[in-house]
């Protein structure tokens, strides 16, 4: 049976206040001391308490995301449609590209400090560097795929390659981007978040790895909290966008 | 009426000596071998034959999107070097773009061919318009709005048509069109693109291997052999136009269909 459209909105919520209510009775019954796991309430009233001094780090978490995740589209949507368009460049770059992926990212953030110094720069490199490579491999699939029938259909109308690009590659691959966006999004901010726990002054990394030096465990999961909550609005922007510019994609569903 | 095969031949597809292989040293396959085909302007010709006979390598050949091994190929007396825009193809799978409306989806080749994409934008109107007729012309008006998606297959391969008749080309290659429909749904498009080529006249190269199709639709029939292909038979149909769906229980009809059918089984046994 499928659910009726107020109670799939009211889902997401009461689920999330579920398991904050499970805890919270949890660690009661248990109890569990606040330094080890803090019961929501506890780390709830830290978040309104300090309200001030995590909204500016999480203003600066956000800012660093948002910059890397922005040179990640450009980039990625750049590299995917080389990739994706020419099987030379796709030989010649992908292994590497694979390999570039494969490194733990919190093991460059040392390098990219004795580059750039402490601050808003490793981060942002960061968070470019964790996000780009689903872009890129997304893109350059939905490129590679186009039908080779319609290839063969334009390229006798006399198309060039770019116009094919223009008019056939980049709309097809519109779904595949924003399904990337989604990943990558939340991908940059665990880019951005690393980046502060090891080299930064600000952000909600560095609040966390502060406060877990002095044991105020309640302040590192408040931490944790708005990085989720930044994390899902951003997801729910894209996963909007995703749904006005790509209606074509999801015709089976709602939009049918 | 004549057939048009019958009046005035001048060759407006000529294939001399074609062959064509594939890929190098021990995977190198022969497609097409030694293929000599004449088609004449305004000719209906369908290409029959097993499959994996390379009918489909033969629409790459004549529209210059793969140049042959030896040989050389003469669309309306030039040699063939480079894709043609004077060409309109149609596929099994009807390829729309699911982000364009039907009309848009008709209207794409006129945004690239010469010389209607440099006037696209200030003609639109009249782009409109023409598109409009066409879709009407294949029983398609009121659907233009529509996406791909929402219309049937047979619908879609309507569609498919428009797009390769817009830019109205010369020469109409036709990649097995139908054989994805229901049988309902083919023989009743047969009688749409029949009654399209008589009005318009392009020169058609279909391949198919529906003898019936072939026969129903066709001036004259090509067997291919299979691989590596060559052309083995040719079959002028002389039945009278607009031929109808009665026509294709009739005794004439069927003797058409026999005579392909052993011929196409001798080819099968070499």
């Amino acid at each position: 049976m499928k659910p009726s459209r107020a109670l799939e909105t009211i889902m997401p919520w009461m689920v999330t206040i579920g398991i904050f209510i499970v805890w919270e009775v949890g660690c009661l019954a248990f109890n569990v001391p606040a330094f080890i796991l803090p019961r929501p309430s506890v780390f709830m009233e830290v978040l309104f308490r300090l309200y001030d001094p995590i909204l500016h780090h999480a203003e600066q978490t956000l800012f660093t995301t948002v910059i890397g995740f922005a040179l990640a589209v450009v980039f990625g949507v750049l590299g995917g449609v080389a990739i994706g368009a020419s099987s030379w460049v796709y030989d010649s770059a992908y292994p590497l590209l694979v390999g570039f992926n494969s490194i733990p990212k919190v093991a460059v953030v040392p390098v990219l400090v004795i580059w750039f110094g402490i601050g808003s720069v490793p981060a942002v490199i960061t968070a470019f560097m964790i996000s780009v490579f689903p872009i890129i491999v997304n893109v350059a699939t939905g490129i590679a795929t186009v039908e080779p029938e319609l290839r063969d259909v334009l390229r006798a109308l006399g198309a060039t390659r770019i116009q094919i690009l223009f008019k056939v590659g980049l709309p097809r691959s519109l779904p595949l981007l924003f399904a990337s966006l989604k990943i990558a999004i939340t991908l940059a901010f665990i880019g951005s978040v690393i980046s502060e726990t090891v080299a930064s002054n600000e952000g909600i990394g560095y609040l966390m790895v502060a406060a877990s030096s002095r044991f105020e465990v309640p302040l590192v999961f408040a931490g944790l909290i708005v990085v989720a909550v930044m994390g899902v609005v951003m997801y729910a922007i894209f996963a909007m966008l995703e749904q006005r510019m790509t209606r074509w994609a999801f015709r089976d569903g709602r939009n049918g | 009426m004549a057939s048009p095969a019958t009046v005035a031949p001048d060759h407006f597809v000529d294939l001399r000596g074609v062959s064509l292989t594939y890929g190098e040293g021990d995977s190198e396959t022969l497609a097409l071998e030694k293929a000599d085909l004449s088609i004449a302007k305004g000719e209906f010709a369908a290409v029959v034959g097993p499959s994996g006979c390379g009918k489909s390598t033969l629409m790459r050949l004549v529209s210059g999107l793969m140049p042959p091994t030896t040989g050389a190929v003469f669309v309306a007396g030039d040699r063939v070097t480079r894709p043609l825009s004077c060409v309109g193809m149609a596929f099994q799978n009807p390829t729309l773009l699911p982000w364009r409306t039907t009309l848009a989806n008709v209207m794409l080749p006129l945004e690239i061919v010469q010389p209607h994409c440099r006037t696209f934008r200030r003609d639109r109107q009249k782009y409109v318009r023409m598109a409009e007729d066409l879709l009407a012309s294949v029983g398609l008006s009121g659907f233009s709005s529509r996406f791909p998606w929402q219309l049937s297959g047979g619908m879609q391969m309507r569609a498919s048509l428009c797009r390769a008749l817009i830019h109205a080309p010369e020469l109409l290659m036709l990649d097995e069109p139908f054989a994805a429909l229901d049988a309902f749904t083919r023989e009743e498009l047969w009688s749409v693109l029949q009654s399209v080529w008589m009005e318009k006249r392009f020169t058609v190269i279909h391949v198919t291997h529906d003898l019936r199709e072939a026969v129903f639709l066709s001036d004259t029939v090509y067997v291919i052999s299979k691989r590596p292909g060559r052309v083995v038979g040719r079959t002028s149909i002389e039945l009278k136009r607009p031929r109808t769906l009665d026509d294709t229980y009739g005794h004439e009809f069927n003797e058409y269909v026999h005579a392909l059918r052993r011929r196409i089984g001798e080819v099968r046994a070499q």
